[in-house]
């Protein structure tokens, strides 16, 4: 379970999150929207404790991730992984120690078994066999996709996805979706996924929060977020030029 | 003008405080991470190669002609007064003492000082060092503890092999140009060395290896603002490792002239 309470960070006095308060449920997947540069990765980064909050708390299985100790942080990180939104896979080595690394670093588990862990985590994402490439021999998608099998490799509790679909073409976004689904279906893991893609935040949410001006203004189910009366949410969820958010259709004028 | 002068001088005052404050952070990361296991052997022999093995060329080459140089340099005068024979006790010090440490230190320091931040830099401008840190790894740990183990280990054998491929390269001159022989210029050479000699110049080497190895990830790791903030921080890297050098080596200098006069 993940509580986000009243968190506020400020860049160079550009309040990026204003008292932002959210709950994740156990098992549930919760899919964040918001316009580009809202602070969804800011927002992100505070749940591992890659940020610290100016106010507030992240509460991540009931333990506040900023004032935990190392090794209290290292055991809190080996249940939750975070696909980066530029896949942020480690270019000095190959696909397989990229996936595998987690499980090389902190298990001892043997290397056959973690070879056949890596194998299969790429295989979930359409990639098997690609184990001895270097990241910059792959697509954008595909290193989108090599970061989602290093996710899920190390069977975490929690998965954070900055934006996984972006980038990818629409087959392999489908089974990108198909894949949180099932995660979500099958282990029960926790999802926090940040996507502009209203049709796939549709098919795997159980909960949709809207983030506008450093807050959640509106948080519901699928079909909730759909129906709204929100003008900002509609505005944003149908992809409207016309409407109460203008900032960005203003500076294009 | 003076007011913006001296806001100017305040701010930058305050950044260089700010980077020595940074600097002794890292640098006790690193010393309590060096000793926590486990140990990493892999990393450091890799860096050890990296930062050791192939700077040889370079520093061979570098040496050799620095020690043709002070051969010539000495010769010069000391035909003149008839006192051709002291050139190799001259070189023998001025290498081993001086010029071996601070010369493989500047070299090393124009390579490693360089490649690190480059690295380090464009990790931390991907997100990599923050998946590293999301992958329950310390990136102190796991990037500047291998580079500053292999630079301490690896600074004074490079200091040490310089130091003999210049004092063969004076040997060079002095035999083939200037007429010593062979033996002479041996038993010349190792009467004025003590091992009080050898022992500053390779105490200086380790100052200056796990000096390159801070300023250069520490600056790696403050990058900012993509492929602009990279080139800055290299830069800023080397040029505070040469100054940072140049200044300990005169610091331990003055140490060891009081301490054993
Ligand atoms: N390290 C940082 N230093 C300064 N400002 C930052 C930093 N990280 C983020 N910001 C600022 O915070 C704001 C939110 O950034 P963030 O990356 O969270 O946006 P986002 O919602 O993820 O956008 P997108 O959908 O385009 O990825 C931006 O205005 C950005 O300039
Ligand atoms: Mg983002």
């Amino acid at each position: 379970m993940i509580q986000i309470q009243r968190l506020s960070k400020e860049f160079n006095n550009n309040l990026v999150l204003n008292e932002l308060s959210l709950n994740v449920q156990t098992g549930q997947t919760c899919v964040i929207i918001g316009r580009s540069g809202c602070g969804k990765s800011v927002l992100l980064k505070h749940i591992v404790g890659l940020l610290r909050p100016d106010s507030g708390k992240v509460l991540v299985q009931g333990k506040e991730v900023a004032s935990l100790k190392e090794l209290e942080l290292v055991a809190l990180r080996a249940k939750i992984s975070m696909v980066f939104q530029g896949g942020a896979l480690f270019d000095s080595m190959d696909i397989t120690k990229n996936v595998g690394f987690g499980l090389l670093e902190h298990t001892r588990m043997s290397q056959k078994e973690i070879l056949e862990r890596v194998e299969e985590s790429l295989s979930l994402v359409g990639l098997g066999g690609i184990g001895n490439l270097m990241p910059s021999e792959l697509s954008g998608g595909m290193k989108k996709r090599v970061a989602l099998a290093r996710a899920i490799c190390i069977k975490p509790e929690i998965i954070l996805y900055d934006e996984p679909t972006t980038g990818v073409d629409p087959i392999s976004g489908d089974s990108i979706n198909e894949l949180i689904r099932s995660l979500h279906d099958k282990l029960q893991v926790t999802s926090l996924v940040v996507t502009h893609d209203m049709k796939s935040a549709y098919h795997i949410a159980d909960k949709i929060a809207m983030m506008y001006k450093g807050k959640i203004i509106l948080e519901g189910t699928p079909e909730q977020i759909r129906e709204t009366t929100d003008p900002v949410v509609h505005q944003f969820i149908n992809g409207l030029s016309k409407g109460p958010i203008t900032e960005v259709v203003d500076t294009f004028k | 003008m003076f007011t913006l002068f001296f806001m100017d001088l305040g701010r930058k005052i305050l950044s260089f405080m700010y980077f020595f404050g940074g600097l002794a952070s890292l640098t006790a990361q690193t010393v309590y991470q060096t000793f926590k296991p486990p140990y990493k052997y892999g990393h450091i022999v890799e860096q050890c190669r990296k930062a050791g093995y192939d700077s040889l060329p370079i520093v061979s080459v570098v040496a050799l002609f620095i020690g043709f140089i002070f051969a010539l340099q000495f010769g010069y005068f000391m035909q003149r007064i008839g006192s051709e024979m002291y050139i190799a006790s001259l070189v023998a010090l001025a290498i081993v003492r001086e010029l071996g440490p601070v010369v493989t230190a500047l070299i090393v320091a124009g390579r490693v000082g360089a490649a690190n931040p480059a690295e380090l830099g464009s990790m931390q401008v991907t997100e990599q060092i923050d998946a590293l840190e999301t992958l329950a790894t310390n990136p102190v740990k796991y990037l500047v503890v291998p580079r500053f183990v292999a630079l301490s280990i690896m600074l004074p054998l490079l200091t040490l092999y310089a130091n003999i491929i210049g004092i063969l390269g004076s040997y060079l001159i002095c035999v083939v140009k200037l007429g010593t022989t062979s033996s002479m210029y041996m038993n010349m050479t190792f009467s004025a060395l003590f091992y009080k000699d050898l022992f500053t110049g390779l105490f200086k080497a380790w100052i200056f290896g796990m000096v390159i190895a801070l300023v250069s990830c520490y600056e790696g790791f403050n990058v900012q603002g993509g492929a602009v903030g990279v080139g800055k921080a290299t830069m800023r890297s080397v040029v505070f490792s040469f100054l940072m050098i140049i200044a300990a080596d005169c610091f331990i200098t003055a140490l060891f002239y009081f301490i054993f006069p």
